[in-house]
């Protein structure tokens, strides 16, 4: 169990290593670099050789790379162009928002999602089903920036009951945040929950129909114990590795809802930074970003090998 | 008057089919089972037996509901009550015993707290008294050291323990009625007779009434009292087992009986034409018309009823069930295994194999070799004559499919070398491997289901191996097509089919087309029959000989059904973990079971004749790997030497019949020994 642990961590680290690879060999290959960008016309004669001194870009590239790389395992991610400011002040309340965000919409999307997904698979080709069904199958296929622009129309502007960006400095305490997360919270949970409970409706429904459930009936176990003790172990096992992809794909910044509702997320500071060419920005996100998913699925496998006899019985013997 | 356990009165259950109409998978069935009584039901797959015994305990599958008829239970209709009082009467009144205990018992929940559950439902036991009855039930059923297994996961049993298990769990309501839907398939055939055993042991010990629902006569023979032949959704003969086995009066079971392949028989069984009728598609007349030798013309427009014969205790659905009530087994020529021709020939050698499933270490993978000192095949030499029929026997995780395997290519050998057509050396590479030799080996698969692409017609499939092997096009590839169908007796409109729309037998022929499409000199048939009814069985193991017969090919043929392997086989192998026990012409092998493992696994086949009982002289152990020294078989050797057999591999041994053994007691020793038995 232990070198397994040991063996996926390792992996989640060469993982990571990868990435930052390709994000460093991508930003370098790029045409024009980050003084370039930043010196704009005067990007010539000894202001560009100024600044390369200054941002360390007229030493060779692999030794910059190293330097890189060591500062980021040191926690430091250097500075960013624009603001001049340290990356990491950059980053910290991007990151406190984002988690809050998605914080609040796991707390409200997951157990909705399971809740719908259960009931429409207990009550298969029965009304409740036919209408969560169809609910969910629309708020899927609607994409997050029209729902998001829908929800704004008539809860802020007809209904005028929300704010309908969100208008805090990126620094915001969370209680200055809270009101201000209930749309875009909904948005996101919408096609969250959607996805989710289809999957946990179809893995159900699997399960209800498998040999052991049926010998579970014949047993003669009442349906509801049946139901919390056969059936729900079995089918949620495989929606935990769902569960942990939208936890990561939430984290990493829901890109579309935080531009549509202008809030101060990682995902806006990805555009933000990309179209400002920020470059070492750019390349600390996606460090970031590679780590969230590969922790997030890191504790996922972690879970579902404790919770599945199966695997873990399997895991020892070897 | 005896007491009646449950009384079925003219049920009939069915569908809606997509067009509306309204289609019966039972057909007014009437039966009763009375008190302490063992109650077979047979029939074929789609004869409805297992939808009547989940109608018993008043359950019925998602998309199927109860036409009219009941199933009474205590003067009370099981199939009209509600919930609640389903709860108080399955497991505890009546209880089931499923076919595939693995996947019947909850993966998430150990051993012991499923059969707690069945106790706290259907008893008043405390939770110290409930422990105790979890010992008993475990012990009552054989299972060693009770109080582990409870503390196991389903999955960390092997499959003659996880049926033990299901027994249990059915036992711990002590119910009135047992219903077993075909609890012993899918398991070895020692495991298969160790069941039995305790079946029928637990049905003395009890007193409990058992319906047990099979396809295999041979196990319906050892456990029941009475018979119920079912097909195409009816009863058709229901009696005394004797009367139904010894003296079949409906045309029905009479050829099914012929069908089954017999130790007592040499040559291959006769086969029955045609296959079960899809349900809904017989309007008038008796539904097993198509296929009666008997039949007449009124036959086809009238149904016969279920008609009660006193003299022999038995009711039969048929007009002319007279014409076979003095018919003696005498008639059942069985068509003569073509002998092979003693050509010395030599087509493939296989020459000190050995396969190893371990996984490669990195640094292995880099020097491309395998370092197993106990690999899971080991030592197989075999040499094969051109025509000749080579069986490869064994219990499941006796190596018989990994060697068909590897000489196809699909593993590669850790050792050794297969030679093809005397010294053209096969590589263990299937990319390295001649186009020619690979049209010369060919496989045919134990699931047509699976081993037909469900998106090709049988055209496409069929004209696959013409394609690649001889670059046949257009019409004439089309022509060619047909010829090779015609072989395998199915005519050109099935060109247009897709595996959906065969019966079993018609995938399994056109699997069996493929592979004769290619004209191969070597046929590897992997547990071909063992996913098809007995009737089907039969047409395609005379199939297979026919065009043997007209081909000169070699077969090399995998399977766990030692009835087969006897009537097809020039010579049998017999296997277990990966090695080599016996080898030998089958009639020896048959004949003196010299091999203290042949000996267990004939003695362990069941017969469908309710006198004769199998002989169990080993222990059913699972073993998950072979002994790291010594004899393979030691672990449960009933003949065991001593220290010798633990250290020593054993050497071989040939008597005077070619008869080859791998034992450290004499041949002619074991053979005494057997015979003073």
């Amino acid at each position: 169990m232990l070198i397994l642990v040991l063996k996926r961590i390792l992996l989640g680290l060469i993982t990571l290593f990868i990435v930052s690879l390709i994000t460093f060999v991508g930003v370098e290959v790029l045409p024009g670099d980050a003084c370039t960008t930043y010196l704009e016309r005067e990007a010539y004669g000894a202001a560009l050789e100024a600044c390369y001194k200054r941002l360390g870009l007229d030493i060779p590239a692999y030794e910059r790379y190293v330097s890189w790389a060591i500062g980021v395992i040191q926690g430091d991610f250097g500075y960013s162009l624009s603001g001049e400011m340290k990356i990491n002040d950059v980053l910290g309340p991007r990151v406190k928002n984002s988690l809050v965000l998605a914080s609040a919409s796991i707390l409200i999307g997951i157990p909705i999602a399971l809740l719908l997904g259960i009931i429409t698979a207990l009550w298969r080709d029965k009304m409740p089903d036919i209408i969560i069904s169809t609910f969910t199958i629309f708020s899927m296929t609607i994409p997050e920036f029209i729902s998001a622009t829908l929800l704004i129309l008539i809860v802020a502007i007809w209904l005028e009951w929300l704010p309908g960006i969100v208008i805090v400095p990126t620094g915001a305490s969370i209680s200055e945040l809270l009101p201000n997360i209930i749309l875009p919270v909904i948005a996101i949970s919408m096609i969250m929950t959607a996805h989710m409970a289809r999957m946990v409706r179809s893995s159900v429904i699997q399960v209800m129909a498998s040999d052991y459930v049926q010998m579970a009936i014949l047993k003669g176990v009442p349906y509801w114990k049946m139901v919390f003790k056969h059936v729900l172990p079995n089918a949620l096992l495989p929606a935990i590795n769902v569960v942990a992809l939208t936890i990561a794909w939430l984290l990493g910044g829901v890109v579309v809802t935080e531009v549509v509702f202008n809030y101060p997320g990682l995902g806006r500071l990805v555009i933000e930074s990309i179209s400002n060419r920020d470059l070492p920005v750019v390349q600390a996100l996606a460090i970031i970003l590679a780590s969230i998913y590969v922790i997030i699925n890191l504790i996922a496998d972690l879970l579902t090998l404790m919770l599945n006899p199966r695997l873990k019985s399997l895991q020892i013997k070897k | 008057m005896q007491q009646v356990v449950q009384e079925i009165k003219n049920l009939s259950i069915g569908f809606t089919s997509k067009k509306g109409e309204q289609i019966s998978i039972l057909k007014n069935i009437s039966t009763t089972i009375n008190k302490g009584e063992t109650v077979g039901i047979v029939g074929e797959s789609g004869s409805g037996k297992s939808t009547l015994a989940l109608a018993m305990m008043g359950y019925v599958k998602h998309g199927l509901f109860t036409i009219s008829g009941e199933c009474i239970y205590q003067s009370n209709d099981i199939l009209k009550m509600k919930n609640r009082e389903l709860e108080n009467i399955r497991g505890r009144k009546i209880a089931m015993i499923p076919q595939n205990a693995g996947q019947s018992l909850t993966p998430n929940l150990k051993i012991g707290y499923q059969i707690d559950e069945a106790l706290r439902l259907h008893t008043n036991f405390k939770k110290e008294d409930r422990d105790v009855k979890i010992s008993e039930l475990l012990n009552k059923v054989r299972l060693p050291s009770p109080e582990t297994i409870a503390k196991r996961y389903p999955h960390e049993l092997s499959g003659g323990q996880q049926q033990r298990v299901a027994v249990a769990m059915a036992l711990a309501g002590n119910p009135d009625l047992l219903l077993l839907d075909e609890p012993t398939t899918g398991l070895d055939v020692t495991t298969q007779a160790h069941v039995l055993e305790l079946l029928n042991f637990i049905a003395k010990d009890t007193g409990t009434s058992m319906v047990y629902v099979s396809h295999d006569l041979g196990a319906i023979a050892q456990v029941s009292d009475r018979v119920i032949v079912m097909y195409s959704g009816e009863i058709v003969l229901d009696g005394p087992v004797r009367t139904i086995l010894k003296n079949p009066i409906h045309p029905y079971t009479y050829g099914l009986l012929k069908s089954i392949p017999k130790l007592t028989l040499s040559g291959l069984p006769n086969s029955m034409s045609g296959s079960q009728p899809q349900p809904g598609t017989i309007k008038e007349g008796c539904s097993f018309y198509d296929r009666c030798e008997f039949a007449e013309d009124k036959c086809k427009i009238n149904s016969p009823e279920l008609e009660f014969v006193s003299e022999l205790n038995t009711s039969v659905r048929c007009f002319n069930h007279k014409k076979l009530h003095k018919k003696k087994d005498e008639d059942t020529k069985s068509s003569k295994k073509v002998l092979r021709k003693l050509n010395k020939n030599e087509i493939l050698d296989i020459s000190s194999v050995s396969i190893s499933y371990a996984k490669q270490k990195f640094i292995e993978q880099l020097l491309n070799k395998i370092d197993d000192t106990n690999p899971t095949v080991k030592d197989i030499n075999i040499k094969i004559d051109k025509g000749e029929t080579l069986a490869l026997v064994g219990e499941s995780g006796s190596g018989k499919s990994t060697i068909l395997k590897s000489i196809a290519g699909l593993i590669k050998a850790k050792d050794g070398i297969i030679k093809f057509d005397k010294n053209k050396i096969l590589s263990n590479d299937l990319k390295k491997r001649d186009a020619n030799y690979l049209r010369a080996i060919q496989l045919i698969f134990q699931n047509p289901d699976e081993s037909l692409n469900p998106n090709h017609t049988v055209e496409e499939i069929v004209s696959q191996p013409l394609k690649l092997y001889f670059g046949l096009s257009g019409n004439e590839l089309k022509q060619k097509i047909i010829e090779v169908l015609k072989k395998v007796r199915l005519g050109e409109f099935y060109l247009t089919r897709y595996p959906r729309q065969l019966s079993g037998g018609e995938k399994q022929r056109v699997a069996v087309a493929r592979a004769f499409a290619a004209k191969p000199d070597i046929i590897l048939c992997d547990e071909v029959t063992s996913a098809l009814d007995v009737s089907v069985q039969a047409a395609v193991l005379n199939l297979l000989q026919e065009l043997k017969v007209d081909f000169g090919t070699t077969y090399i043929f995998v399977s766990h059904d030692l009835a087969v392997v006897k009537a097809i086989s020039d010579r049998v192998a017999v296997l277990y973990q990966g090695r080599l026990c016996e080898i030998g012409p089958s009639e020896s092998v048959y004949k003196f079971p010299s091999h203290p493992y042949t000996e267990v696994l004939l003695g362990a086949v069941l017969e469908p004749d309710p006198d004769i009982k199998p002989k169990l002289v080993a222990e059913d152990i699972v073993e998950e790997k072979p002994p790291e020294k010594g004899c393979s078989f030691q672990g449960r050797c009933p003949r065991l030497l001593g220290q010798i057999c633990k250290t020593d591999v054993p050497p071989w041994q040939i008597d005077e019949n070619g008869n080859a053994i791998r034992c450290h007691i004499k041949i002619n020793d074991l053979k005494n020994q057997q015979i003073s038995n």
